[in-house]
């Protein structure tokens, strides 16, 4: 009987111990039992087919037969950095030649004959701009009063700065100043229009010779905090609009007239702006502003929601790496392994990397066919997919094979902790699959426990499928639900590799204790 | 009556039945206790269903009454013990129905003890979360236990028929997890209203959990009773395809 695999009679030259040969006695061991690798292809297959399940459709309904209708409020505008943006808001504008600036004074931002409970927005905003033009998702930088974030300094839709702090009010006005040079636009503010305060010098590219230069008032929707789906596709909100007060109105340091009013990005009911005497007063609704699902009723879809079928591989990784080693010690064909490679931690190592590295394999042809076709079949049903960078992309598609990769790792380590490959099966979809149904897909919890899920179990590493990002400057409902991990992408993953490095030292011990 | 006690025999003597079987107890009396602590009632109208969180240790510990179930038939499989088991029974249909009366009746008064329990802590910590204190003699929250504990006896049987079918233990505890956790999570990117209700309307846990609801019946997919009817449809489908392969295969 073999007990420890440490006799010096097992340590004969003659005996293949290199960790080469034990790494290919297991990929021999993998590849010729059909079963494993049907469930590997299986896996692949599960991830593409329940991307195809999804038939959302944008623009309205569908009759059977006919081609869908996809109305104009399916798109999304796309900013200079390439990223979808919110980019609609009341503009009061003249052409700006050259270099030059802009001054005013806002004297009041308020909500246009308030009745009501309704109240501003945080986040709305109202104060001078700088734009490439009036299409929207083009280059700006702006000066704006907020009702609850003071002055602040916003560019290409990402860049926030703050300036002079607290609400804007007759009481209080806020003078704020553009100057443009070439591409640079520099933002200044001032609480009495003498004494400036340089906030931050901004440079734009695609910036043209004429730019538009004027007036803005914007205020966002109010997002209902959602029991939606991770589609958002029925979120709800409703308008609200904002009205500020300027006077002092300079352009290159000359009162200015010729003002022309445009509604960026289709207007709403109320806004539009009229001069009395020197003050001009502008009504808006909107937000310029990163994209963000959850806060605008969700036109747009992340590509990471055509990964949900990655819980269906997930579940035959799984069964595949447990039963990997489990099927050894039921056959006992476990005692006949040690014998040959008595290196018990370079055998499960070498388990480990077989099942790591054809899951890798199958996860990435799986998680690929799930983007390409699925994004494709949304496209066709008029959905817009919101853009994301070539290395967004392969962060997200390497990214589900390497999650699928290190569960596997995780499941030959509890595999060999167990012994019995039901058991392993069971601790692993009960520990990985459940939390996110409990968290995401079944109405039960409350959201800080389900972040608190979302934290700490091996789940957490569905984070590195994250695109949508968080913004401070843009108030939504960031929630599992609405797509949103509680922890950054690698962050996540990381809690993963931690549960997997954790069994795996685990197995490892009790490899070398037990008897096999 | 012979093999009715042979299957007893066996799942009484076996070393794992009885760590099962309490597994099944704790996690639903602690997961059900953790998420009465989590979900609280600030205002005077809940939104959340307490009934619903005082027994959601049922969603884990069917994972566990899986493993059981499936080991009954499996385990069998793996060691070899079936064919001992079919000469000494040759009517292979009589193992199949002794093995799910046996199962089914230890699982019951598992599934009872941890549903107990779990009302015992959600009488204990719900008052203190500005929930109205919970009664049995409520209509409703004695369904919803009553239910519950039948639904845990119906996963037993639903995996005893996959379990049969599928032979290996591991491909058959996954095929049951999967088709219990997955489908919810698939019904999830369904964004049509009509067929997310249909997906739900015969996935066997959610269709099988609608029995856990006390408030809101009108926005369940699917009204309490017959939810757990689907569920005992799909028991009753696989243990007919199990009997039928069981008697059509070589052991």
């Amino acid at each position: 009987m073999i007990t420890t695999g440490k006799s010096p009679m097992s340590r004969t030259p003659a005996a293949p111990t290199g960790f080469a040969h034990v790494l290919r006695a297991e990929w021999t061991k993998f590849r010729t039992v059909r079963g494993w690798v049907i469930g590997m292809v299986i896996a692949a297959l599960v991830t593409v087919g329940i991307a195809l399940l999804d038939h959302s459709e944008c623009g309205g309904q569908v009759t059977p037969g006919q081609a869908p209708v996809t109305g104009a409020g399916c798109s999304v505008p796309i900013g200079p950095s390439g990223a979808a943006v919110s980019d609609s808001f009341y503009f009061v504008h003249r052409p700006l030649a050259g270099q030059g600036s802009i001054t005013a004074r806002v004297t009041s931002l308020t909500l246009p004959g308030a009745t009501g409970p309704a109240r501003l927005q945080p986040w709305s905003k109202a104060g001078i701009i700088i734009k490439a033009s009036t299409r929207p998702g083009s280059a700006y930088a702006a000066m704006m009063v907020t009702p609850g974030h003071g002055v602040r300094m916003q560019y290409d839709y990402t860049g926030d700065l703050a300036g002079l702090p607290g609400p804007v009010s007759p009481a209080a006005p806020r003078w704020l100043r553009l100057t443009r040079s070439g591409g640079t636009i520099t933002g200044y503010d001032s609480g009495d229009g003498t004494h400036w305060t340089r906030v931050a010098a901004v440079h734009l590219t695609g910036l043209p010779a004429t730019a538009q230069a004027g007036l803005f008032a914007a205020s966002p929707g109010t997002s209902i905090a959602g029991s939606q789906s991770l589609t958002g596709s029925s979120a709800s909100g409703a308008l609200t609009l904002a009205a500020a007060r300027f006077d002092h109105v300079t352009v290159g340091g000359r009162p200015s007239h010729g003002w022309a009013g445009t509604a960026v990005g289709g207007g709403a009911p109320g806004a539009g702006f009229h001069q009395a005497g020197g003050a001009v007063t502008v009504t808006g609704t909107g937000d310029i502003a990163p994209y963000v699902a959850a806060a605008s009723g969700g036109t747009g879809t992340p590509i990471e929601q055509t990964l949900t079928g990655v819980f269906g591989a997930l579940i035959a990784v799984i069964v595949v790496a447990a039963m990997f080693i489990a099927a050894e010690y039921r056959r006992g064909l476990i005692r006949i392994t040690f014998a040959a490679s008595p290196a018990r931690a370079q055998v499960l190592a070498a388990k480990a990397a077989v099942a790591g590295a054809v899951t890798f394999v199958a996860g990435l042809a799986g998680a690929a066919g799930a983007v390409v076709f699925g994004t494709a079949l949304l496209r066709s049903n008029g959905n817009f997919i919101l853009p994301v960078s070539a290395l967004t992309e392969i962060r997200v598609l390497a990214g589900t094979a390497a999650l699928l990769a290190v569960v596997a790792v995780l499941a030959v380590a509890v595999g060999a902790i167990l012994r019995s490959g039901a058991a392993a099966v069971t601790v692993l979809i009960a520990g990985i699959v459940l939390p996110y149904l409990l968290a995401i897909a079944l109405p039960v919890l409350p959201a800080s426990a389900a972040d608190w899920l979302l934290r700490v179990t091996p789940v957490a590493g569905f984070a590195i499928e994250q695109t949508v990002q968080r913004y401070a400057q843009v108030a939504a409902s960031y929630t599992p639900r609405t797509g949103y991990y509680p922890l950054p992408p690698w962050a996540g993953f990381a809690v993963l590799c931690g549960w997997a490095a954790l069994a795996f030292g685990l197995a490892v011990v009790l490899l070398r204790r037990r008897d096999a | 009556m012979s093999s009715l006690r042979a299957e007893w025999t066996k799942l009484r003597t076996s070393p794992g039945t009885i760590w099962l079987l309490l597994g099944v107890i704790a996690l639903t009396v602690a997961l059900g206790a953790l998420a009465d602590g989590a979900t609280h009632c600030p205002a005077r109208v809940c939104h959340a269903d307490p009934t619903r969180a005082m027994l959601i240790g049922v969603d884990l510990s069917q994972a566990v009454v899986a493993v059981l179930a499936v080991g009954v038939i499996s385990g069998e499989y793996g060691t070899g013990m079936i064919r001992v088991t079919l000469a000494a029974m040759p009517r292979r249909a009589a193992v199949l129905a002794a093995k799910a009366a046996t199962v089914t009746g230890v699982v019951l008064v598992a599934a009872a003890l941890g549903v107990a329990g779990a009302m015992l802590a959600g009488r204990l910590i719900l008052p203190g979360r500005g929930f109205p204190p919970l009664s049995l003699a409520d209509g409703p929250v004695l369904r919803a236990a009553g239910g519950s504990a039948l639904y845990l006896a119906l996963i037993a049987l639903l995996s005893l028929g996959i379990g049969a079918a599928v032979r290996s233990a591991a491909a058959a505890v996954g095929a049951v997890l999967g088709l219990l956790y997955l489908v919810p999570i698939i019904a999830t990117t369904v964004s049509d209203a009509t067929w997310h209700r249909h997906l739900e309307q015969l996935a066997p846990m959610t269709a099988g959990l609608a029995i856990q609801y006390t408030s809101g019946l009108r926005g369940l997919p699917i009204s309490p009773w017959a939810g757990l009817g689907v569920l005992a449809a799909w028991a009753a489908a696989a243990l007919l395809l199990g009997g039928l392969l069981l008697r059509l295969r070589d052991a």
